[in-house]
């Protein structure tokens, strides 16, 4: 059978799986159809949650970005594991105590004020799009190359099958086909890696792979990948930071806060029953998203390894890197490469005509003029990051299944991701914008309609801006953590933390911290992301002006300004009234949540 | 809201903030501390094949989060019981 029959099979298979569970599992009212009529297991809500969190971002373009930063990838495995530390301990309880449906709920009753609800709402539909954008790009690549056809053609399908999938469940279905994708996913994501591992080190488990021994040899892995990335021109890998130290520090503090302040993650510990198990609940989601997080720097590594041994056949044995033989030749290229030229995200250009791939890193000054001397003309392959993942089992040469395997598992991160962040969209705009807002006689069924409606309009939006998108799917989904960390993660905190923040004070906050964090990175990345609307040249043209710190990072300064002018505001305006501070007392005992939950 | 009152609400809270305290030491010290503000000198020493500060930025730390959960939830469970605000 051929690998395309395969994977239409496979993946045609796992669709059937979640269409099924949907049906069956169907919304029937809107509390069901929030939050899954609040009666889900810990450890089952945890799987879910695996899902829902870990999307195409983390499936199919974390580990290659890991692969290209190296030491410096490590701040998106500590970034988007560590903030379930402070979920867990600082929101999920006292939220599930409260036992409202949504965030901006919290927001409207806690601050006492509709406005302060509205503006959660704005910060809120502008991380989910600006990270449903993310998810685009990857259901693109997904997509383009599950289908064969160009990256464009594999958004527009990518479109459709979301909006049918999203509008389709609510949450209750949902919950249970995110159970059944986490499986997907996780098992694709690890059957190639224990693969590859073996194959290169003879241990099956990747973490331990990854410190290992290469086949035959007495040299760690690392070591000859640090040798090996250096050859080339390119960094050596175990040691270099994103950028510098600091900017590392400050990005690992925005993917964390973020990763707590991002209110599709925060709305799944709605649905567990008692404020006891929102806190365990956090840690089951944690066990199983580190299954696939410790496996992606081995996965990096070893892409990263096979990709260079692919093109420089010799690299491994020591041979010179710059010999007239030392690389495969165009026509001899392996098939994977012609598959994915096809969907335009791999490209060869023979600059200096010779007919043989040359792969290195020639912004390395030094380097690039011994690659001069020997009759290279500048790098000649140029591999999207985003691929690295779905491409790594063909560049291993892995059985057929495993690679339809993996297609499987790409689209299902990316399509519960981008269900559960409709869902967060369609609930704001139909519950807290409309119904609570504007139209207050709004039928349930008005209600669905709207959310509904949202949806289209979302999937419309992120569409169109993934087909030119302002980074890599995880660059553009960290911005997303950006802009959620320094609006909703501040307000949430000082809502639970602080008995004296007033209304005045979130709001300010929110607006200043989100606001400040848009400003920088519009400046670098184009106004709403569009091209061409970049505006550095105010800021003196050079990028990363704040202390080296760049946009994708910049959400941490953003929550750090939140709370300076929060606090800088309340201390203006007039004190919150008894009964709220009353109310936080309350939210902070466990005792009861069962009498609050379920509100309106 | 009246039968809250009797119960001790300023010394649990106390509790649960010193607990959340020494958590948040141990996730900032294995982290921001050996992840990254120490990886430099920590690469020196190998654990197997890996440079230690490599290992903790891109696997320790992570095991590190998932154990600090468990061990907060745990803990936050006695506090419950100790000042009774626990559900049934």
């Amino acid at each position: 059978m051929s690998l395309q029959t395969i994977t239409y099979i496979i993946v045609g298979l796992t669709f059937a799986l979640y269409i099924g569970i949907a049906i069956w599992a169907r919304a029937g009212s809107t509390k069901e159809f929030y939050v899954a009529g609040g009666g889900v297991h810990p450890v089952l809500n945890g799987m879910a949650t695996g899902a829902d969190w870990m999307s195409a971002a983390s499936f199919i373009s974390m580990a290659g970005l890991i692969a290209a930063m190296g030491y410096g990838g490590g701040l998106f495995l500590m970034g988007w594991t560590g903030g379930y530390v402070l979920l867990a301990m600082l929101l999920a309880p006292y939220l599930r105590k409260f036992g409202k449906f949504t965030v901006p709920q919290f927001f409207g009753s806690r601050y006492y004020s509709q406005g302060a609800s509205t503006v959660a709402v704005l910060c809120l539909l502008m991380a989910s799009v600006t990270y449903i954008i993310g998810q685009m790009t990857g259901v693109g690549v997904a997509f383009s190359r599950f289908l064969g056809v160009s990256n464009t053609m594999g958004i527009i399908v990518g479109m459709a099958i979301v909006f049918v999938y999203a509008v389709f469940g609510g949450m209750k279905g949902i919950t249970y086909t995110q159970v059944a994708q986490y499986c997907v996913l996780i098992i694709a994501y690890t059957v190639p890696a224990i693969f590859i591992s073996l194959h290169l080190t003879g241990n099956p488990l990747p973490q331990l792979g990854l410190g290992s021994d290469l086949v035959g040899t007495t040299t760690p892995l690392l070591e000859k990948l640090d040798q090996i990335s250096m050859e080339l021109g390119f960094a050596q890998y175990t040691t270099t930071p994103r950028l510098s130290y600091f900017n590392m520090f400050v990005y690992t503090v925005s993917l964390m806060i973020g990763t707590a302040g991002l209110p599709h993650v925060i709305v799944r510990f709605f649905t567990v029953p008692k404020v006891k198990d929102a806190r365990s609940s956090a840690g089951w989601a944690l066990v199983f998203i580190a299954l696939l997080y410790t496996t992606a720097p081995a996965v990096a590594a070893m892409a990263k390894i096979n990709l260079l041994k692919t093109i420089h056949p010799g690299i491994m044995q020591g041979s010179d890197v710059f010999a007239p033989e030392a690389q495969i030749k165009y026509d001899e290229r392996p098939d994977w490469m012609k598959r994915w030229e096809v969907t335009g995200l791999l490209k060869f250009n023979d600059k200096n005509g010779d007919g043989r791939i040359q792969y290195y890193n020639d912004k390395n000054k030094t380097f690039a003029e011994k690659a001069k001397a020997a009759g290279w003309a500048g790098n000649e392959l140029s591999v999207n990051r985003d691929i690295m993942v779905l491409a790594n089992p063909e560049i291993a040469m892995l059985p057929n299944w495993v690679i339809a395997l993996v297609a499987a598992g790409g689209l299902a991160a990316a399509l519960s991701t981008a269900a559960g962040l409709l869902l967060a969209i369609s609930s704001a705009i139909s519950h807290d914008l409309l119904k609570e807002k504007f139209m207050p006689d709004l039928s349930e069924k008005g209600e669905l309609l709207a959310g509904k409606i949202a949806m289209a309009c979302s999937i419309m939006v992120a569409g169109y801006l993934g087909l030119n998108p302002p980074d890599f799917a995880a660059g553009t989904v960290a911005i997303a953590f950006g802009l959620a960390a320094s609006s909703i993660f501040p307000a949430l905190m000082m809502g639970i933390f602080s008995k004296t923040m007033n209304k005045q004070g979130a709001i300010a906050g929110m607006l200043a911290g989100i606001g400040v964090t848009m400003l920088y990175v519009f400046a670098h990345k184009g106004i709403f992301f569009i091209k061409g609307t970049s505006f550095l040249g105010l800021f003196g043209g050079k990028p990363n002006f704040f202390f080296g710190i760049e946009p994708n990072a910049f959400g941490a300064i953003g929550a750090v300004v939140n709370f300076i002018v929060a606090f800088a505001v309340k201390n203006m305006t007039a004190p919150v009234p008894d009964e709220i501070a009353q109310l936080v007392e309350a939210v902070r005992i466990p005792k009861g949540s069962k009498e609050i939950g379920g509100a309106h | 809201m009246a039968e809250h009152h009797a119960h001790d609400h300023e010394g649990y809270w106390k509790a649960t903030l010193g607990l959340v305290r020494n958590i948040l030491i141990v996730w900032f010290v294995v982290s921001y501390g050996l992840g990254i503000i120490l990886a430099p000198a920590l690469n020196g020493i190998k654990i197997g094949g890996y440079p230690l500060g490599f290992w903790f930025a891109q696997q320790g730390s992570i095991y590190v989060f998932v154990a600090l959960i468990f061990i907060y939830a745990k803990l936050m469970g006695k506090i419950d019981e100790k000042f009774d605000v626990h559900e049934d």
